[in-house]
């Protein structure tokens, strides 16, 4: 594992990894946002205020049981949705005020994957990810073609490039998809429940991937998951949404509480916590 | 890793432009009146250059006369059909969607019969009655076609057979309205018929080009929608757009085949398909590709409907059904399994 040792320090009063990279990327301050309300009921879903930021090279996850908002955020962030009230800045811009194009050069977003039509191979896939920087038409350059091929080898996908995609197991399509996010060369990397279809040393794998993203790379990365364990081992920050309202955010080690994830999880949880360890959380025997 | 390139797309396109060559001098050979292939090409040549003195009237008659206006009309037929097609499929996400099998030809049909009827003499109004009748129905059947919020192959289908038989109902209701002569005219060009070019082909072509064009520039566009209309908006397409654009485009270029033509079906899904086959899904390549290919089809096939069992025609109609109906139960065949 490359990332944990750095953050290490006593559990519950963890410092900030990257205090000294001081590069704001991501600022998400009183965010609100509801589902349009009908005319016969109340809104179905109230979001927020929600106030959390990230920095460059910080694994960020947004974690809360179902139907807690986590992909709500996460359209916040992509621009997908405009906040009601407050901020949702990268780079000290409106993420809604940015054209659809520089969005896409700044922000990647993973989601599950999608049917697709029509065969296509693997480097055709990931080369769609040039698509923000070329103008109507234009047809793929040298440059975009390093930057697909790049894109692939940080996957380790550069031996699936011919394959089609259809072809490809859930672990080999889930990096695939990601490598088109990489070649979109964007400064914010969002995933949605990437590890939902993978198994456990998939979701291992992807994890300890994305972490090498944001240490190598210099990636903001936020990742919405289920996954409490993985999310505590490999994560910087940790965001936990409950019902649309905004509980804590975090170093797991602050956030992982035993009372506070009972509550936002519904059920009996422990957490164990070692000397210079992540927090990791088990369910409680019962009586 | 081989991109497209601009060049691969000219060479495509040039030897597909060589094979409708082919195809348009062996159409021109083809008929009652024996001509050689030496005099079309000294003919053709000749017309190019306008010596129209060197030109034996007979061949002049045959060849400008009588022929090459249909062929013209073929192709322009053609390829508006089968870029809709392409154009169809991307949008909706289905590789069965045609004009005809998804009721827009229908539709236009019923547009222009229905401007025969109302204004039989007031000029560009049966055009654009075609127009107005392919866009309102493919407004109609995608709204039809829709479950829970999202477009579904099979309901979408259906749809479009609903609507079309639904067209066609109408359509035979205000043709028992017309007389003994026009009834059977009208029935003919219902099945496709490429025998009388009534506008000027010059502005055929331009509102072709028009249209192929509109559709053209969205190719790359297209390519991303094929994955997900959200997953294109995170690429950076203006997905409301492009569907604007393709949509009325698609619908301009089936209601200029049907207005000059009639129904002529299938073209728009045969021809996409055979190309993605030989080219891959790339629009930038599909779109120009698919144009000349749907002019060869269209221009062969009705060159076999007036020569199979000459001097009876078939409607070329009735060809492209042959050819492509059993395309399109192997395609949802393979689909379902």
């Amino acid at each position: 594992m490359s990332a944990p040792a750095q953050h290490g320090s006593a559990f519950g009063v963890q410092a900030y990894a990257r205090v000294t990279s001081p590069h704001l990327r991501v600022a998400v301050e009183q965010a609100t946002y509801a589902y349009e309300a009908t005319d016969r009921s109340a809104p179905k879903f109230m979001l927020g205020p929600v106030t959390f930021e990230a920095r460059q090279s910080e694994l960020v996850a947004i974690l809360g049981p179902n139907a807690s908002g986590k992909s709500t955020v996460l359209k916040l962030l992509a621009g997908l949705e405009k906040p009601l009230s407050g901020r949702v800045q990268i780079d000290g811009t409106d993420v809604s005020s940015l054209d659809l194009r520089t969005r896409a050069q700044r922000i990647a977003l993973v989601q599950q994957e999608s049917e697709l039509l029509f065969p296509l191979r693997v480097w055709e896939y990931v080369l769609q990810g040039r698509y923000p920087y070329g103008k109507r038409l234009r047809f793929e350059s040298d440059e975009d073609c390093l930057f697909a091929g790049n894109a692939l080898a940080q996957v380790s996908a550069d031996a699936l490039r011919d394959r089609w995609m259809d072809q490809l197991s859930g672990g080999e399509k889930q990096r695939v998809i990601l490598a088109r996010a990489l070649a979109q060369h964007p400064s914010l990397l969002l995933l949605d429940e990437p590890t939902q279809h993978l198994d456990l040393g998939g979701k291992v794998e992807l994890l300890r991937r994305l972490r090498r993203l944001a240490d190598e790379q210099r990636y903001t990365v936020l990742v919405v998951t289920h996954e409490l364990n993985l999310a505590s081992e490999f994560c910087d920050r940790i965001v936990l949404l409950h019902k649309g309202k905004c509980r804590r955010v975090g170093t797991p080690g602050e956030v992982y509480e035993r009372e506070l994830l009972e509550e936002v999880f519904e059920a009996p949880l422990d957490v164990e916590r070692r000397m210079g360890r992540r927090p990791r959380v088990m369910l409680r025997e019962m009586d | 890793m081989r991109p497209l390139t601009p060049k691969r797309v000219a060479l495509v396109c040039a030897a597909l432009l060589g094979v409708l060559f082919v195809v348009v001098v062996i159409s021109l050979r083809l008929g009652a009146y024996p001509i050689s292939v030496a005099d079309i090409v000294v003919t053709l040549v000749n017309g190019a250059l306008k010596h129209w003195d060197r030109i034996p009237p007979e061949f002049s008659l045959v060849v400008f006369g009588l022929r090459l206006p249909r062929i013209a009309l073929g192709i322009v037929v053609g390829a508006a059909l089968s870029t809709a097609g392409a154009g169809f499929q991307a949008l909706l996400r289905n590789p069965l969607a045609d004009p005809y099998v998804l009721g827009v030809s229908s539709g236009a049909a019923l547009g222009a019969i229905i401007s025969l009827i109302a204004t039989p003499h007031t000029a560009g109004a049966l055009q654009a009655s075609a127009f107005a009748g392919a866009m309102l129905t493919i407004t109609a059947v995608y709204f039809l076609g829709r479950r829970g919020g999202q477009l579904d192959t099979a309901t979408l289908l259906l749809a479009g057979i609903i609507t079309m038989s639904f067209l066609s109902a109408v359509i035979m209701f205000l043709m028992t309205t017309l007389s003994g002569r026009d009834l059977r005219g009208m029935a003919f060009w219902l099945m496709g018929d490429l025998s009388s070019p009534t506008v000027d082909l010059r502005w055929l072509f331009l509102v072709l080009i028009i249209g192929v064009g509109c559709i053209y520039t969205t190719a790359s566009d297209l390519n991303l929608i094929l994955t997900g209309e959200k997953e294109a908006q995170h690429l950076g397409v203006n997905v409301q757009r492009v569907k604007f654009v393709v949509y009325v485009a698609a619908s301009l270029l089936t209601g200029l085949a049907v207005s000059v033509s009639g129904a002529i079906g299938y073209v728009g899904l045969l021809v996409p398909h055979v190309v993605r086959m030989m080219w891959g899904t790339d629009h930038r390549l599909l779109i120009p590709t698919s144009a000349i290919g749907g002019a060869i089809l269209v221009v062969a096939a009705d060159t076999l409907a007036r020569t199979i069992v000459a001097p009876t025609e078939l409607p070329v109609g009735a060809m492209t059904a042959i050819a492509g109906a059993p395309v399109f139960i192997y395609l949802m065949r393979r689909r379902m399994r």
